[in-house]
């Protein structure tokens, strides 16, 4: 049996995986290279971009600021936007439809005219410190992946499966914990990948959102590009990068294991 | 263990949309009842009540003469039966059926113990360790009765509990449904669309209509002597016929139809008969005769069909389209003239339909 591949399609194919792939190759290579400058293919094999990053007391502020503010502003996301989503699939009927575009708006309204709302109106107006700032920003931004994710799971989810539950003796709330979440894991973990990734990338309202002595890894790239042009920027991506996938490999394996040991 | 569950004047809403109207049930200990009609009749508003899941704007409800109208839905201790099974996907059989238990505290030996022996009930000792994905409906459907009985409520409540079941499958089901209801004695409301389903496995069946139950009765009352016009029609009486009583002699009445046909009825037969009544029958309740002599309907018969045991006739007479039943002896053609005679052991009498 021999399948016909029009030759087009495997062109096709190669360059989609070239634009994909390419710049990742191109970074990861850079941050490898021994000279002062950003190049590529790299020229001597060299860690010393990565030993700069730590040198650099910003970048490790701000990686440590990074990742709190993604694990924070995500898990408060997941806390409102699980129970949103089960009550707007719960209730869909009752509910007016307008109720679930409401927590898609975020996503609707550019990111930069968010950023700049929440400080004028926000930030600015209370003086609010910046951590909190910067935390109701990012989970501003992450709760539409919340909802919609975990609704997506739930709307394949039979909700007499719940009421079967009840019925045997166990109480709404527990049951939500012991019959609903299991159910809408996947969901819950690729909501959780999808935020953390999107709130440890942003720049646009983080930018607003930052001030004196606080900054996240990405905003530092950018200021730190500003004035070196140095591998340090190629090599902080490579870190970041491996961090996200680092975090969402143990995600995967603790949140489904728990889960699945109910 | 088992207790008689009483519905008392239950009016519910959806919104501002009435769907139970001051609805009274009484089910004695036992019993099984069957709550039949089309969609939207409010069958699964009753038992969403009964269960909990839903409250009623004014009414009470009793289980063994305790009131549970405003118990949450988890503490009143009924057992359900889901028409797409509601099996706990991440569960296997075994804690499927042992979930009830654990919440009652049951646990160890003893709740490994009652599983297995209620899983050896319904067949399936051998499906423990399974998830219900890996299970065909039948199976399904019997963890969920598993799940349900197991729990040993005094109330069983079924959801249209065989809908998702291939025909074979949903009489094997019926019967096994009836039997372990017989066996553990347990209360039972049944709700279904499907007559044959209702009439085969119910003590009494209550058939309901917007909101009301037309008639609860039992499926042999029901199927010969429906109460009301609605019922007649819904158990398959295929003539009504509108009639004015113009004489009254002694024992005997003489009716009108439209068209002015007249016919003849013992009050032996039918008891009191009101002035103005329905008369209603089967096909079966219909005799063709071409002996133009006797009393009867005129008619022009229409497509004639074969059923096995008689002929079918398509009839128009004045009073409308009728069905009426011929036998094998003696078939008669389209076009033919005839006259359709009462069968006094097959007709009924109903009040006339309010004008809607």
């Amino acid at each position: 049996m021999t399948s016909k591949i029009h030759p087009a399609l495997i062109v096709f194919t190669v360059f989609v995986f070239i634009f994909l792939v390419g710049p990742l190759v191109i970074v990861i290579g850079s941050a490898l290279s021994n000279t002062t400058y950003l190049t590529f293919p790299p020229q001597g094999l060299s860690l010393r971009w990565f030993e700069n990053i730590f040198a650099i007391s910003a970048f490790r502020r701000t990686i440590i600021t990074s990742l709190q503010i993604a694990f924070i502003s995500t898990f408060i996301a997941l806390l409102i936007g699980i129970p949103a989503a089960y009550a707007l699939n719960r209730y869909r009927i009752q509910l007016p439809g307008w109720l679930s575009t409401l927590f898609v708006l975020p996503v609707l309204v550019p990111e930069l005219v968010l950023g700049f709302a929440l400080l004028k109106n926000f930030a600015a107006e209370f003086s609010a410190p910046i951590f909190l700032s910067l935390i109701i920003g990012h989970t501003l931004l992450v709760l539409p992946y919340v909802v919609r994710v975990i609704s997506a799971s739930l709307a394949s989810f039979d909700f007499s499966i719940e009421e079967a539950a009840i019925s045997l003796g166990s109480p709404p709330l527990k049951t939500f914990f012991t019959i609903l979440l299991p159910n809408v894991r996947s969901g819950v973990i690729a909501a959780f990948i999808l935020c953390f990734i999107t709130s440890i990338n942003d720049v646009s309202i983080s930018i607003f959102m930052t001030g004196p002595g606080i900054s996240t890894l990405p905003i530092q790239i950018l200021a730190h590009m500003e004035q070196f042009f140095d591998p340090t920027v190629a090599s902080v991506s490579v870190l970041l990068m491996a961090l996200t996938v680092g975090v969402m490999a143990i995600v995967e394996r603790t949140l489904g294991l728990t889960f699945l040991a109910k | 263990m088992t207790q008689n569950l009483s519905i008392q004047s239950i009016t519910a809403h959806y919104g501002s949309t009435k769907v139970l109207e001051d609805l009274s049930l009484e089910i004695a200990e036992g019993e099984l009842v069957s709550l039949l009609g089309a969609s939207g009749c409010g069958k699964t508003t009753t038992l969403r009540l009964v269960a909990g899941f839903l409250e009623p704007t004014s009414g009470k409800i009793e289980l063994g003469g305790k009131d549970l109208t405003r118990l949450p839905a988890h503490q009143r201790n009924i057992g359900l039966v889901f028409q797409n099974y509601a099996l706990f996907p991440h569960l296997s059989v075994a804690e499927n059926v042992g979930f009830g238990l654990k919440q009652r505290g049951v646990s160890g030996d003893v709740k490994a113990k009652r599983v297995g022996a209620m899983l050896e009930r319904v067949g399936l000792g051998h499906l423990a360790d399974r998830l219900p994905g890996a299970l065909s409906g039948g199976q399904k459907q019997r963890v969920a009765l598993a799940r349900a009985l197991v729990i040993e409520p005094p109330l069983l409540m079924f959801d249209e509990p065989l809908s998702n079941l291939d025909a074979k499958l949903r009489v094997d089901m019926r019967v096994e449904i009836r039997q372990l209801q017989r066996a553990n004695g347990t209360t039972s409301v049944y709700v279904t669309h499907d007559q044959e389903e209702a009439f085969s496995i119910s003590d009494r069946v209550a058939i309901m209509h917007a909101g009301r139950i037309m008639q609860l009765d039992t499926p042999e009352v029901l199927y010969q002597r429906p109460a009301n016009a609605f019922v007649a029609r819904f158990v398959g009486f295929e003539n009504l016929i509108p009639m004015d009583v113009v004489a009254r002699d002694g024992a005997k009445i003489t009716a009108e139809m439209a068209g002015g046909a007249r016919i003849t009825l013992s009050l032996e037969q039918f008891g009191t008969i009101p002035d103005s009544f329905i008369l209603a029958c089967r096909a079966d309740g219909l005799a063709v005769t071409d002996n133009a002599s006797v009393e009867g309907i005129p008619t022009k018969l229409g497509l004639r069909t074969y059923l096995g045991r008689a002929y079918q006739y398509q009839c128009e007479t004045a009073a409308g389209h009728l069905l009426a039943n011929g036998p094998l002896t003696r078939p008669l053609d389209i076009g033919a003239n005839a006259k359709l005679v009462p069968v006094p052991e097959q007709c009924t009498i109903l009040a006339p339909e309010p004008v809607a």
